[in-house]
């Protein structure tokens, strides 16, 4: 089968594709009966309810504590630089722009990819692995509907939600460090930020960067679950499969955003 | 044909392959309302797509698979869910759902497709527990129940509507005796009991032949043999009598294709560059 | 099952209260008040680094934000809409307003002087007296060309 030189080289690069191709379109295929599905939700929240918890609150310890030490660095960081222009006033907005735009968004998805993504991929993996997702259709459920659609709907509601708390609890972060530990004046770090920080154009926008990342995240770990070949092997590297494609789609879409919302003055 | 005697699955001339395997070519197959009908062969001869096919999941390239009067490949989704709610199927895992824990799985179905109130589901799982000797591990995750124990529950789940048909996909393998033996009985019981028709995927030659009425023997993608387990004992094929014997040569030959192996054995430094 | 619905609720509460604190206490949504306040325009040559938003004060304090920024092609000049929080209405209608830099690099800012009328500035006025923005190009470009201008004296006198 396989032609060796420069012909089997052209064919793996054509196979690479059609394959990435194949990819993507059973991808988007799943995300529209996915989306198509969601309206039978509203009557059983319960079930998305039950999966905010396993990809919300179950996140949110290493949320609280990465956000505090990020918060913490980028306190003493910002400090340190600051503090050579006699700008340390400006320590409040530093942190607190860093961390609503960029940060609060970026790494509690980045965090979210890594602690649920991959746990939602290998559950529903090893679901299909062990015949649950047939078994299901089998007993004429839906497993698009069942399954998929309410942990898609968790992981999208959940991140805003996490980066907002990110967010808020790395700004608690920067003022122990900058204003207990530091001495930069209480009243400058909170009025300062007030002052710069625009609740449409950073806070609206982070929450609109989380919310398209909360989409792309479940996304990817509820499709890469589904498509898993179902082998411990197979479901082993969609896990790891989500984490990357995850981390790549966000912070490329990340660009993109920052760029759409941040790009003009 | 009086509506009584027409079978309940009917299958004519399937044809199926999956790549460049053939897996069914030209297969008919009658399953009659209220018997066990087995079908055995080898691994690998397709039994359990012959499940999936009859519950609608695959599409045969040829042919007709009927189920109640139904034409299932042309059935759209929504009539195709109506006829699995009259049909149960147990898987060889027992695809019990692992985040819920035994009394859940049964409700699973009934919560799913009917309003009933929580006081009558819980009558109803009981019910069903009780039928497969596991009322009192209805607060057992999954991950507590041995195998055996597994597919009863899974077979109370099956039950749980109250289907016309139960399909078992090799209920046998990897059980141990006594669990083997209870399984058998379940099936038998369950069926006289519920006025169901059951078929049963397996190649356990012993435990299927006990309690079925009507046998299929497949291989390479044709029926070689069929009738009760009666004729088949004096059936005049060579291939089924090995089968149901356990032979370990015959037809099917206990070499896989090879040269001869004199020339093989001379062929050795050939060979032997081949590893490297 | 109850616990799971309990925490979900922690949760959820969580995060909508992070949401309120970035919104309360981190930006400035608490002091936008756009439909608060009164409106005024001012006229300037130049307004160079003044954004929509930028503050206006008077005495050092923010009493309103510019809300928008127009030209006029007739006069040449700059049209700044800003709007002053309706607490601040006794403003005299003669006052003038300049646009400053806080600090030497910071950012640009309306200062607004009182004058002496005993008529208040009201919804739609044009302050007339206004002062344009440093522009630090030009002051180092003038500095530069004195400073050339006298070596060229000195380079000529021998």
């Amino acid at each position: 089968m396989a032609i060796k030189g420069p012909a089997g080289w052209f064919q793996a690069l054509g196979a690479s594709a059609l394959g990435f191709f194949e990819r993507l379109g059973r991808g988007h295929l799943l995300l529209f009966s996915i989306l198509g599905r969601l309206p039978a939700l509203v009557p059983r929240f319960g079930l998305v309810v039950q999966q905010i918890y396993s990809v919300g609150v179950l996140s949110l310890l290493i949320i609280l504590v990465s956000g505090l030490f990020v918060g913490m660095v980028l306190g003493l960081q910002g400090y340190y630089t600051l503090v050579d222009f006699g700008a340390e006033q400006s320590l409040g907005t530093v942190v607190a722009l860093t961390l609503v735009r960029e940060l609060g968004p970026v790494v509690a998805a980045l965090l979210f990819a890594g602690r649920a993504g991959s746990a939602l991929t290998a559950e529903i993996g090893l679901m299909k692995a062990t015949e649950q997702l047939s078994g299901m259709e089998m007993m004429a459920v839906d497993p698009i509907k069942r399954t998929l659609a309410p942990r898609f709907l968790a992981g999208f509601l959940s991140l805003p939600l996490l980066a907002a708390i990110f967010s808020a609890i790395g700004i608690m972060g920067g003022y122990i460090v900058g204003v207990q530990l530091l001495g930069v004046d209480e009243g400058a770090y909170w009025s300062q930020m007030q002052n710069s920080v625009n609740f449409w154009d950073d806070i609206i926008n982070g929450v609109i960067k989380s919310l398209a990342f909360g989409f792309v995240a479940s996304w990817i770990a509820v499709f890469e679950g589904y498509d898993a070949v179902p082998t411990s092997e197979g479901v082993s590297r969609a896990t790891t499969r989500t984490v990357v494609h995850t981390s790549l789609a966000v912070l490329g879409l990340d660009f993109i955003l920052t760029a759409l919302m941040f790009g003009e003055p | 044909m009086s509506p009584d005697i027409e079978p309940l699955v009917s299958i004519r001339d399937l044809h199926f392959a999956r790549g460049r395997k053939t897996i069914f070519d030209g297969v008919d197959i009658d399953i009659r309302r209220g018997q066990v009908t087995a079908i055995m062969g080898p691994s690998g001869t397709g039994k359990t797509t012959l499940l999936r096919l009859i519950g609608g999941q695959l599409r045969p390239d040829k042919g007709s698979v009927r189920v109640d009067g139904l034409e299932v490949p042309k059935l759209r989704t929504r009539e195709l869910y109506r006829l699995r709610q009259r049909m149960g199927m147990l898987f060889q895992s027992g695809a019990l759902l692992t985040d819920l824990n035994v009394f859940d799985n049964v409700a699973f179905p009934l919560r799913e497709h009917t309003d009933l109130p929580e006081s009558m589901i819980r009558d109803l799982v009981l019910m069903k527990l009780e039928a497969v000797g596991l009322r009192g591990a209805r607060g057992l995750t999954t991950a507590e129940l041995s195998g055996g124990m597994a597919r009863r529950v899974a077979l109370a789940r099956a039950i749980a509507l109250d289907p016309m048909m139960i399909l078992y996909d090799e209920p046998f393998t990897g059980q141990d005796p006594i669990s083997m033996g209870v399984l058998v009985k379940l099936i038998r019981e369950l069926n006289d009991a519920l006025g169901l028709t059951s078929v049963i995927v397996s190649h356990d030659v012993q435990e299927t032949s006990a309690i079925a009425d009507d046998i299929y023997l497949l291989s390479d993608g044709k029926v070689v043999a069929h009738g009760s387990p009666g004729e088949l004992e004096h059936y005049d094929s060579e291939w089924a009598r090995q089968f149901l014997k356990a032979l370990p040569d015959g037809p099917v030959p206990f070499h896989y294709p090879a040269p001869d192996f004199a020339e093989d054995l001379l062929a050795g430094s050939e060979g032997g560059r081949a590893w490297q | 099952m109850r616990t799971i619905e309990i925490w979900v609720g922690v949760f959820v509460a969580g995060g909508l209260a992070a949401l309120f604190m970035l919104a309360m206490q981190v930006s400035n949504l608490t002091s936008v008040g756009e439909t608060d306040g009164y409106e005024i325009k001012a006229r300037f040559d130049n307004i160079s680094g003044l954004n929509v938003r930028s503050p206006v004060t008077m005495a050092g304090v923010r009493i309103g934000r510019v809300v928008d920024i127009d030209f006029d092609e007739k006069t040449f000049e700059a049209v700044v809409s800003m709007r002053i929080e309706s607490q601040y209405d006794q403003l005299p209608e003669d006052s003038s307003a300049s646009v400053f830099t806080s600090g030497l690099l910071g950012e640009k800012y309306i200062g607004l002087e009182p004058g002496g009328a005993l008529d208040n500035l009201a919804d739609g006025d044009v302050i007339h007296l206004t002062q344009s923005s440093l522009v630090l190009e030009r002051l180092i470009g003038q500095f530069l060309f004195s400073q050339g201008s006298d070596d060229s004296k000195e380079g000529a006198e021998p």
